[in-house]
């Protein structure tokens, strides 16, 4: 009866699942790996990914992503225990602050960072009136780094925070109570607990930061082209859904390496193994 | 154009940090003049005649580009014929075409350019049109239908709405020297002053243009050389862009830029250092059309609407808006400023236009080798 009722509950979440998930992603398979001109099988689409300019975007994309992972990091982490040492209850709403940027569309707020990086944007009309140097960073790496940070940040807060608060009080005690300083306590007991965190928020920013075109389009005025930027000209520019799905696939190969490092960790958190 | 409404959003804060540190020079926060339509000293006499309800006499559903028309249009349409208008807009031909070609969406009249109609046409992804439901034809300029039968031989499926040249706006306090070529794109004396266009068919025909080369080639070492070029600009480059050119230039974000001669007016009217010229060494016209495609379902109404454009005020109302020059001959005749009516930006004389070419579909194989080689541009 019990079985009966899970099945029972799953489905709806099954059924969309099928739709939207494992059917469109058997397409990409089933696109990326047959040709363009007569729908036979193969590898061509895959191996467009070895072409020096192809490798170049991949490789700028891994570096950039995990930059952009590392510093959200270490801006997240403070924050994240921060939060949890605060003994009232408004940590919530201050919870609600840090990603209330999400409530924002991400387009626009990666305009609203041109506008500010701009040679004469906000930034630098203030620095001018303090007599300071201007910034110039609008379409370099850097720039996308910095609307990456900006844009994926709450993704990294929200895990850490949620594991960090559980951490029972009383482990922290026991560890105090036993001789351990406040560093020790950090490095043997508090972040060895919050690994999970620590995991779920790397790849929920390093995922969406390896595949975005958008921010390097308008933070990058498109002098730095990174892989989601040629799969996304494949599609629009080409038309060509064979070589886009080809070169996705690859793409998916690195979510997939950072998945399976997440499987590794995550493991015994009580997730039910539904389907 | 998508990003206008962010513009006002920033604009907003702009004008906020200005209004703190007190030296605002109202240039940035005048986006909403858009909205209003840019010249209305001309006076928009348009007014609908029938009083129909829209949708009593069906549908039509229309794909055209961002910032194409003047919405008041739409109502006048809708008011006139029955007609009830489902507009939708594209950015690029591109990103259009998968749309129409496989039918996901099923528009009923659309306004691609030149070269992406005889693709269409190549592929039989459009129908016929019947020229005894578009009698307006009549108030487009016999000259324009014949430089359209370079895509579209016999103008048996499409109908030109708007054209135009491809040329450089610059800013003529940034520069001291009269600009009349391309080569001006390629000078390490503006670096970081350059706005190219990030467009590879419009990028590599300026490279080509330059180089003394056809815009519709498909010799490899032709474009070899054209990217050479390209390779050693990028670093002159300050960014490459489509439609942020517009703002940029009037913000006064860099000197030179590549534009469509349409926004250029439009460009003037807000920052009056502006000039565009079109380049000795020539440079791309480009026609773009209405076109029915074959997934029409309701072919009558796109007729209707074809045909409800080519009318004299209707067109000038558009021009107006849009500022994009029209091939309504008609229309051009109403225009009250004598200036913009010989304006050699939305006119450019036979003296322009003969050094001018119009793109061609190069076929997949040409269109994916110019796409690869324009991802080299930043180097290996």
């Amino acid at each position: 009866m019990k079985k009966k009722n899970t099945i029972l509950l799953s489905t709806p979440y099954g059924l969309w699942m099928l739709g939207f998930t494992i059917i469109p992603l058997l397409m990409v398979v089933g696109y990326g790996l047959t040709s363009r001109s007569d729908g036979s099988f193969t590898l061509d689409n895959i191996r467009l990914i070895a072409s020096p300019e192809n490798r170049r975007a991949l490789w700028l994309s891994v570096r950039l992503s995990l930059l952009s992972t590392l510093f959200c990091l270490l801006i997240a982490y403070p924050l994240a225990m921060v939060l949890r040492n605060m003994k009232f209850k408004s940590n919530s709403l201050l919870v609600m602050l840090f990603i209330m940027p999400m409530w924002i569309n991400s387009l626009l707020r990666i305009v609203a960072w041109q506008n500010i990086l701009e040679r004469k944007g906000v930034l630098n009309t203030l620095l001018q009136f303090l007599h300071l140097p201007a910034v110039n960073i609008i379409n370099s790496p850097a720039a996308i780094v910095l609307g990456m940070v900006y844009d994926f940040l709450p993704f990294m807060i929200l895990p850490l925070y949620n594991t960090l608060v559980k951490i029972d009080e009383n482990v922290i005690n026991a560890a105090h109570d036993l001789g351990a300083g406040n560093f020790h306590t950090f490095t043997r007991i508090i972040f060895p607990l919050s690994i999970p965190g620590v995991i779920s928020g790397i790849t929920m920013v390093f995922v969406p930061s390896l595949t975005t075109f958008v921010i390097s389009d308008i933070l990058g005025g498109s002098k730095v082209l990174l892989i989601g930027n040629v799969i996304e000209q494949q599609f629009q520019k080409l038309a060509n859904w064979h070589s886009g799905s080809g070169l996705s696939l690859v793409l998916m190969l690195f979510v997939l390496l950072s998945m399976a490092l997440v499987a590794k960790y995550d493991k015994g958190e009580g997730s039910a193994n539904v389907w | 154009m998508k990003f206008k409404n962010a513009r006002c959003f920033t604009a907003l804060s702009i004008s906020f940090f200005l209004a703190l540190s007190g030296c605002g020079d109202g240039g940035e926060g005048d986006d909403s003049d858009l909205l209003h339509g840019g010249d209305d000293g001309d006076a928009f006499s348009l007014t609908a005649t029938g009083s129909y309800k829209a949708g009593e006499n069906g549908d039509v559903y229309v794909y055209n580009w961002g910032e194409y028309i003047d919405e008041r249009v739409i109502d006048i349409f809708e008011k006139d014929t029955g007609i009830r208008v489902h507009y939708n807009y594209f950015e690029e031909n591109e990103d259009m075409y998968p749309i129409v070609a496989t039918g996901a969406a099923k528009y009923d009249v659309v306004c691609p350019s030149d070269y992406m109609i005889q693709k269409m046409i190549d592929e039989e992804l459009l129908l016929p049109l019947n020229y005894d439901n578009i009698p307006n034809i009549s108030n487009i300029d016999p000259e324009y239908l014949k430089s359209a039968e370079n895509f579209d031989p016999g103008n048996l499926y499409s109908v030109p709405y708007c054209w135009g040249t491809v040329g450089i706006l610059y800013n003529k306090t940034m520069v001291d020297e009269p600009i009349d070529s391309w080569g001006v794109l390629f000078d390490e004396k503006y670096s970081q002053e350059i706005l190219m266009i990030n467009s590879v068919r419009d990028a590599f025909m300026i490279a080509l243009e330059y180089l003394g080369y056809s815009q519709n080639t498909t010799n490899e070492a032709e474009l070899d050389e054209a990217l050479e070029l390209l390779q050693k600009q990028y670093p002159l480059v300050q960014a490459y862009v489509v439609d942020q050119v517009r703002d940029k230039m009037i913000g006064e974000e860099a000197a030179l830029g590549v534009i469509y001669s349409g926004e250029a007016i439009y460009t003037q009217r807000e920052n009056e250092n502006l000039v565009y010229v079109v380049p000795k060494e020539g440079s791309n016209v480009w026609i773009d059309s209405w076109v029915i495609p074959k997934t029409a379902q309701n072919k009558e109404n796109a007729e209707a609407w074809i045909n409800f454009l080519c009318r004299a005020d209707v067109a000038l109302a558009n021009f107006n808006y849009i500022t994009y020059s029209t091939p309504n001959k008609a229309a051009r005749e109403l225009i009250e400023d004598e200036d913009i009516r010989n304006s050699e930006i939305a006119f450019p004389g036979s003296e322009i236009l003969e050094r001018c070419e119009t793109f061609r579909y190069l076929g997949e194989e040409a269109e994916a080798m110019y796409l690869n080689k324009w991802n080299q541009r930043g180097g290996n």
